[in-house]
């Protein structure tokens, strides 16, 4: 049988571990000069991108023109997303006060989504599925959970992104929601 | 007065840190008996003065002391003791002081209970964990004062967290700290031999009780914070894979694999650079941690506090402490040679395998947690890595680890014969798995491929474990308490397989409205809903549900599921307080879901076979821990080098 002697190390093997690190350290610093909460969208102030979804719970298509004439709340999740279920519960508070909100179902399988509404409760005028995140691509989703703010002309007046159970993204949001009330 | 005493004792501490930090290493050097002497008294004096500045913040919060800052803004006049007495590690400040008093208790055990070390090697290793002090004393006085005073004094406070206010999670955080930090003194041991240039395999018998102890610290702590989410989330979940969930998890691991590499290291005198780097490595997954949890990089449930100051203080201080250590190893491992030799069939290959597979593991988890911040920092945008990943990454990496479990520990050291492995292990390993694949058809008649090898790695793992002690029942008169320990870690993974496995297939759960006198019938228990009362708790408000548990006619319990709303939160967020029945096979739990008009509720009801195996196995791993180095061995090395 073969012994296997541990030779010494060569100056590769003694170094890649600072390497690696080094690496790490960098990722991490760009990390830290971002800010987790601030995308700027383009889209804000201009006309929310159309789009026909079929609904996730009936049968039909639901097309975007019918988001005109109120104020509407666009909320982004899915199923496999940790930080929407944390911030279902004041999407359901948000429905209980009367804001009208549309559940964009992102991403998900079908039974999976319907099983979580069921489990978490389903405050949403009407949910959409983005089963492929096609229609998402316009809207400029990176990810769940996100919310966009649309006024009653059509326009993407503000995007929260991560959950709006955050207390400073829930702030800035009812901040624009009281500004375009208002007019 | 007492918040400043505080923080002057907080000062004190930090100037004595940088004499630890300095003076004993100095004196190692220069061989000055005199500055090796100052380690151990300089260390209980850092110990003194740290714990007056916590009994300080303690005192602010007992007394409701809102002048300060962080008292105000995490109890108020309501707020039972306990959660007071708790609240000081409820947010970042206290956490910080938590950790530093940890350290600092490290520290002083390692200068109690290591008198047999060699002076100069005891002199470095606290000037090492001095150095680790100052680290986090300067953090404090520089970005996270906890005795930052208020002016004027509020009336009354907040409220601390109330996802914080539960028995399990007040315990979570100091148990988790004591294995966090309790791998700084493997650290410390690993640089300090470095640092001596004499990398032998003393300092691995050196470092493996407070190794281990940290683990086992680290598995109980780990176990009740899951404990805890299954508790209090009412989501009935036990494990999310959220980011600070894995912080801890990755520290466990390199742990668990240095644990392992320790072994061949002191047994073996093999894999000794090795080694060295794990044990760096395993503390460095510790400020890695609490890197990602404190800064806020990495947006969380958990991340109670983020601040980007914070941020780039840690990464200053990750740059110096495991920076500074990898340098060390580049500049010192080259000389480095292992002495034992081994062949591809032995203890030793398993051992390494155990550790790549170890490692690997740690490696998913990492990329999984990291690999968001990597697209936001490349610029290509937001995403973030969801269950599925970790599962099938986990299910992928534990299956050949479970196989190893059962091999491992019954191979032999050096070489080994692999015909007279497979005639003990073949018989064991058909009927493991001819049993594993069966029990899911017998159990509901639909054969389970994932489910069946499940059951039968825990099935495997369980009697290859009895197997090898029952040989060395056979062999030995006296079982070592070390290899006792080891059995029973091993048993707790079987435990924890087969609970896994089991809760992931057979978990009932169904979403049910009820209205007060009906019932609904789960896995054959019927849950009559008796209604809903108002309650007021010491500082909280709830609406209290009670379920009525039988089976077959008979009752079983009654189940009280509560939705809280708490006092002195602005944030609109009720809590749900869910209810469980636990047991051996099963556990029946219920949480309040919301009122639905005339006195019916939606409610989430769930059954839950075998998910406190989970728990039960981590025990059995922390006992392992803790009676494996109750051993002998440890204790007789020491006074043999004295004498």
């Amino acid at each position: 049988m073969t012994e296997i002697k541990q030779n010494s190390k060569s100056m590769t093997q003694r170094f890649m571990p600072l390497i690696i690190f080094g690496l790490l350290v960098v990722l991490l610093g760009v990390g830290l000069t971002l800010n987790p909460r601030l995308v700027p969208s383009p889209l804000i102030g201009k006309p929310a991108p159309a789009f026909e979804l079929p609904y996730l719970d009936q049968e039909g298509m639901f097309n975007s023109e019918d988001l005109k004439g109120k104020i509407t709340l666009l909320n982004v999740w899915a199923s496999w997303c940790y930080a929407c279920r944390q911030e279902h519960e004041v999407v359901k508070q948000l429905a209980k006060s009367g804001m009208n909100i549309i559940g964009f179902n992102y991403k998900d399988k079908k039974q999976d989504a319907l099983r979580w509404l069921a489990q978490l409760g389903n405050p949403y005028q009407v949910v959409v599925a983005d089963e492929n995140g096609r229609a998402a691509i316009d809207w400029g989703v990176y990810g769940a959970p996100e919310t966009f703010l649309i006024d009653k002309q059509g326009i993407i007046r503000h995007k929260v992104i991560g959950p709006v159970s955050d207390q400073q993204n829930f702030d800035e949001l009812m901040a624009v929601v009281k500004e375009i009330s208002g007019q | 007065m007492i918040p400043e005493i505080g923080l002057f004792a907080l000062i004190i501490a930090f100037g004595i840190s940088i004499i630890q930090g300095i003076v004993p290493l100095v004196g190692a050097a220069r061989n000055d008996a005199t500055m090796i002497a100052m380690a151990r008294p300089v260390a209980w004096a850092q110990l003194l003065f740290v714990s007056i500045a916590y009994a300080a913040l303690t005192y602010s919060f007992i007394v409701h002391d809102f002048s300060v800052q962080y008292v105000f803004q995490h109890s108020n006049l309501v707020q039972p003791l306990m959660y007071r007495i708790s609240g000081v590690w409820g947010s970042h400040e206290g956490s910080m002081l938590l950790w530093a008093l940890i350290l600092s208790l490290w520290t002083t055990a390692v200068a109690v209970f290591s008198r047999g070390l060699p002076d100069a090697l005891m002199a470095r290793v606290l000037a090492v964990m001095g150095m680790i002090s100052v680290g986090f004393y300067a953090f404090m006085l520089w970005t996270s004062n906890p005795f930052e005073r208020l002016f004027p004094v509020p009336a009354d406070g907040n409220s601390l967290n109330p996802l914080l206010q539960d028995p399990g999670l007040a315990l979570h955080p100091p148990m988790l700290y004591m294995g966090y930090v309790g791998f700084s003194v493997a650290f410390a041991f690993a640089v300090a031999a470095l640092l001596g240039g004499k990398l032998d395999a003393t300092w691995a018998r050196w470092s493996r009780p407070w190794t281990t102890v940290a683990w086992s610290f680290l598995t109980f702590g780990i176990a009740l914070g899951s404990w805890w989410a299954y508790n209090e989330l009412g989501w009935g979940g036990w494990w999310f894979w959220d980011p600070v969930e894995n912080a801890s998890f990755m520290p466990w691991l390199v742990g668990t694999a240095l644990i392992h590499s320790l072994a061949s290291t002191e047994k073996r005198g093999v894999f000794k650079s090795w080694t060295v780097l794990l044990a760096i490595l395993a503390f460095s997954m510790s400020l890695l941690g609490t890197f990602i949890v404190r800064s806020g990089i990495l947006v969380s449930v958990h991340a109670f506090a983020t601040d980007p100051s914070r941020g780039v203080f840690i990464l200053i201080f990750l740059c110096v402490a495991v920076g500074g250590s990898l340098g060390l190893y580049a500049w010192r491992s080259g000389t480095v040679v292992s002495t034992g030799k081994f062949t591809w069939f032995s203890r030793e290959t398993a051992l390494l395998l155990n550790n790549i597979i170890l490692l690997t593991a740690t490696a998913a988890v990492f990329v999984g947690t990291m690999y968001p911040l990597v697209v936001d920092a490349l610029g290509i945008g937001k995403i973030s890595v969801g269950r599925p990943y970790f599962d099938t990454m986990f299910a992928l990496v534990s299956m050949p680890l479970i196989l190893l479990l059962g091999i491992g520990p019954v191979m032999r050291w050096k070489s080994d014969n692999s015909q007279r492995l497979i005639k003990q292990l073949s018989v064991v390993f058909a009927a493991s798995m001819a049993i594993g694949i069966i029990l899911p058809f017998v159990i509901d008649g639909v054969f389970n491929i994932a489910t069946g090898l499940g059951l039968a790695g825990g099935l495997w793992i369980a009697i290859t474990t009895l197997q090898s002690l029952y040989h060395r029942i056979k062999t030995s008169s006296r079982i070592p308490l070390a290899f006792s320990g080891m059995i029973l870690a091993h048993l707790g993974m079987a435990f924890f397989v087969i609970g896994v496995t089991t809760v992931m297939t057979y978990n009932q759960e169904k979403d049910v409205r009820l209205e007060p006198g009906a019932s609904y019938s789960l896995s054959g228990y019927d849950f009559k809903f008796m209604g809903v009362k108002n309650l007021v708790g010491e500082n909280y408000k709830a609406e209290q549900g009670h379920l009525e548990v039988s089976k077959d006619g008979v009752k079983i319990t009654d189940l009280f599921p509560e939705k809280r709303a708490y006092v002195g939160r602005a944030d609109p967020m009720p809590m749900t307080e869910a209810a469980v029945d636990a047991g051996l096979f099963r556990d029946i739990y219920a949480a309040m879901g919301e009122s639905l008009g005339n006195g019916a509720w939606s409610l989430r009801l769930y059954y839950k076979p075998f998910i406190g195996w989970i728990w039960l196995g981590s025990l059995l791993m922390t006992l392992g821990g803790i009676v494996a180095i109750s051993d002998r061995r440890y204790r007789q090395k020491r006074s043999k080098i004295q004498s």
